[in-house]
């Protein structure tokens, strides 16, 4: 073990521990990357570029991306309010909402999908208020929004909540004191101490939003350049047996969620310097 | 929080707009769709729901489920203690490399993850020819089925224990091991009833994750009713069949399955909170604080 330089503990099962870690890392998600990584250097440039930049796959990932983006957005925005409201105020059935907040992670995302389809199809029980008014949410990008919400949640909720909970309250009554009207204590007290957590939390939404399949399909509508979303260019294309063109829409999601990963870990690296310097 | 005027609090009407925002989001997000789901499943009568969960396929998808749950999630149970055991307790070089690979599936989408797996195993690589040779399937068939599960539920255990263990500290299993506690039993008896909830908490989310699962599943399964069929890919099915009675009777089994897991880990925050609590008696500072604000 002296190429990993560990230093001297008296536990033992070390050697175990990370054997069966290294392993099974390798096993399942190492080894069927490689494998991608292999599929896509068989195939070549032109067969490559050919897929990628075919009209209806630019159009998925563009889609994909905007819909996911406004959708963090959205999150963002009542994700902050949501973890404020259950962190500062008393709230009948707050234990009810706070244990709610998870559902998108405990909910099938089929299921989310199908009940979510059913509510806002023009028929349905919100989308009959909103038909009148014009609005078209099932099978349009704007369905697609609805269901990545849905979806993006709790990671915000659950990113923010914690840092608010360990907020200082005498950093405010400071605040105050030093002839700071609420406003101005929201904005420049409570507002900087939230952002790294508030930034981590739509950027986990945005990255899960962006390569989400199950909800989506069934609210979208899945009309060709329009509300078609990238995963599904994957799937129609296995389905219509041509894995070479799967593999290179794959492959380009996977590179944008890497650099998506690479930027979560350097925002908390960020955040957790800053709050360091802080103390 | 009192009603009076505090120079920490927010006027009355902003806390009352607040708190009605979120409500409606709550409402029209969350607990509509869940509600939904049982009002269609219902919408006809318990009986054409009890047959639409007794019909053969849907049978067969409920078995394949929970099969394959209860082979994935002991899985990586065993694998989420070995990482948080080896990262949590010592010091290496990598260890911040290894820790981001354990949390990669989940930046990938998970039809990305099933295709992999068709790479890797269909009968186009090198490995799925030799398997077919041999007589074995793993593409279409429930091997797949059972990769696929364990590659999108590969960080759930890990990712509870790891920061549990981290923030907990090995003085515990150093003073058991210096008392004359063999490893194995100092893990027995100290270390796995420190992280005994953390740990509950991970493999329940990891069992959702594994029953629900339909991206990464659809992918490899090939959608054989009666046979690779799971309980997310029946509901598709009978959807796109527009069998919504039986569509959103299967996706209710799976509904009640997610308030299941909220309510144990409702559960076991409450738990922890008051075990937390009753060690630090922080229960005791908050409500004399509290009475001297009211004061």
């Amino acid at each position: 073990m002296s190429l990993l330089n560990r230093s001297y503990s008296v536990l033992p099962g070390f050697r175990l521990g990370f054997g069966i870690s290294l392993a099974w890392l390798g096993l399942i998600v190492l080894l069927p990357l490689a494998m991608m990584i292999v599929a896509t250097s068989r195939m070549g440039w032109p067969a490559f570029l050919g897929t990628v930049l075919d009209e209806r796959v630019l159009a998925s990932l563009r889609l994909s991306f905007v819909a996911a983006a406004i959708a963090a957005a959205i999150n963002a925005v009542f994700g902050l309010l949501l973890a404020w409201v259950l962190v500062r105020y008393r709230l009948f059935g707050k234990r009810f909402i706070d244990a709610m907040v998870d559902l998108p992670f405990a909910l099938p995302t089929s299921v989310a999908g199908i009940a979510l389809t059913t509510l806002y199809a023009p028929n349905g029980l919100v989308g009959q208020y909103l038909a009148p008014l014009g609005i078209k949410v099932a099978y349009t990008p704007l369905g697609i929004v609805v269901a990545l919400t849905f979806i993006g949640l709790p990671f915000v909720v659950r990113t923010v909540q914690p840092v608010l909970q360990e907020l200082e309250r005498e950093l405010e009554e400071a605040a105050s004191c030093l002839g700071a009207n609420r406003w101005q204590t929201v904005r420049r007290v409570i507002f900087p101490t939230v952002l790294p957590a508030l930034i981590t939390g739509t950027t986990l939404a945005f990255a899960r939003a962006t390569g989400e399949y199950g909800s989506v399909i069934f609210i979208a509508g899945n009309i060709p350049l329009v509300s078609e979303i990238a995963p599904l260019i994957i799937v129609s294309k296995l389905d219509q047996y041509d894995q070479n063109g799967a593999t290179a829409v794959a492959v380009v999601m996977l590179l944008i969620s890497f650099a998506l990963l690479l930027l979560i870990n350097s925002l908390q690296w960020w955040s957790a310097r800053r709050n360091g310097a802080q103390r | 929080m009192s009603d009076s005027y505090s120079a920490t609090a927010e006027a009355r009407w902003v806390r009352w707009s607040l708190c009605g925002v979120a409500l409606a989001f709550v409402f029209l997000f969350l607990l509509i769709p869940l509600l939904s789901v049982f009002q269609q499943a219902l919408s006809h009568g318990v009986g054409l729901y009890l047959a639409a969960l007794t019909e053969p396929d849907a049978r067969a998808a409920i078995g394949l489920t929970v099969r394959s749950a209860a082979i994935a999630v002991p899985l990586n149970l065993v694998f989420g203690i070995a990482a948080a055991w080896a990262i949590a307790r010592f010091e290496f070089r990598g260890k911040t490399l290894l820790t981001t690979l354990i949390d990669l599936p989940f930046s990938v989408s998970p039809v990305v993850a099933g295709l992999m797996f068709v790479l890797l195993f269909g009968v186009n690589s090198p490995v799925g020819a030799f398997l077919a040779a041999h007589g074995m399937k793993v593409i279409f068939a429930e091997p797949g089925i059972v990769l696929a599960t364990v590659f999108v539920t590969f960080p759930f255990v890990a990712r509870e224990l790891i920061p549990l263990m981290q923030s907990q500290g090995a003085d515990e299993e150093q003073a058991a091991l210096v008392l004359g506690a063999s490893g194995w039993k100092s893990f027995v008896r100290v270390t796995l009833p420190n992280v005994k909830w953390g740990l509950l908490y991970g493999v329940i989310l990891c069992n959702a994750r594994a029953m629900g699962e339909f991206g990464a599943v659809s992918v490899v399964s090939g959608h054989i009713r009666g046979e690779t069929n799971t309980i997310p890919l029946h509901v598709e099915i009978l959807y796109n069949e527009y069998n919504f009675v039986g569509a959103f009777a299967c996706a209710s089994i799976l509904a009640l399955l997610a308030l299941l897991t909220l309510v144990i880990k409702s559960l076991i925050e409450w738990r922890q909170a008051r075990e937390q609590n009753q060690a630090s008696g922080r229960v005791q500072l908050a409500r004399v604080r509290r009475a001297g604000e009211h004061a």
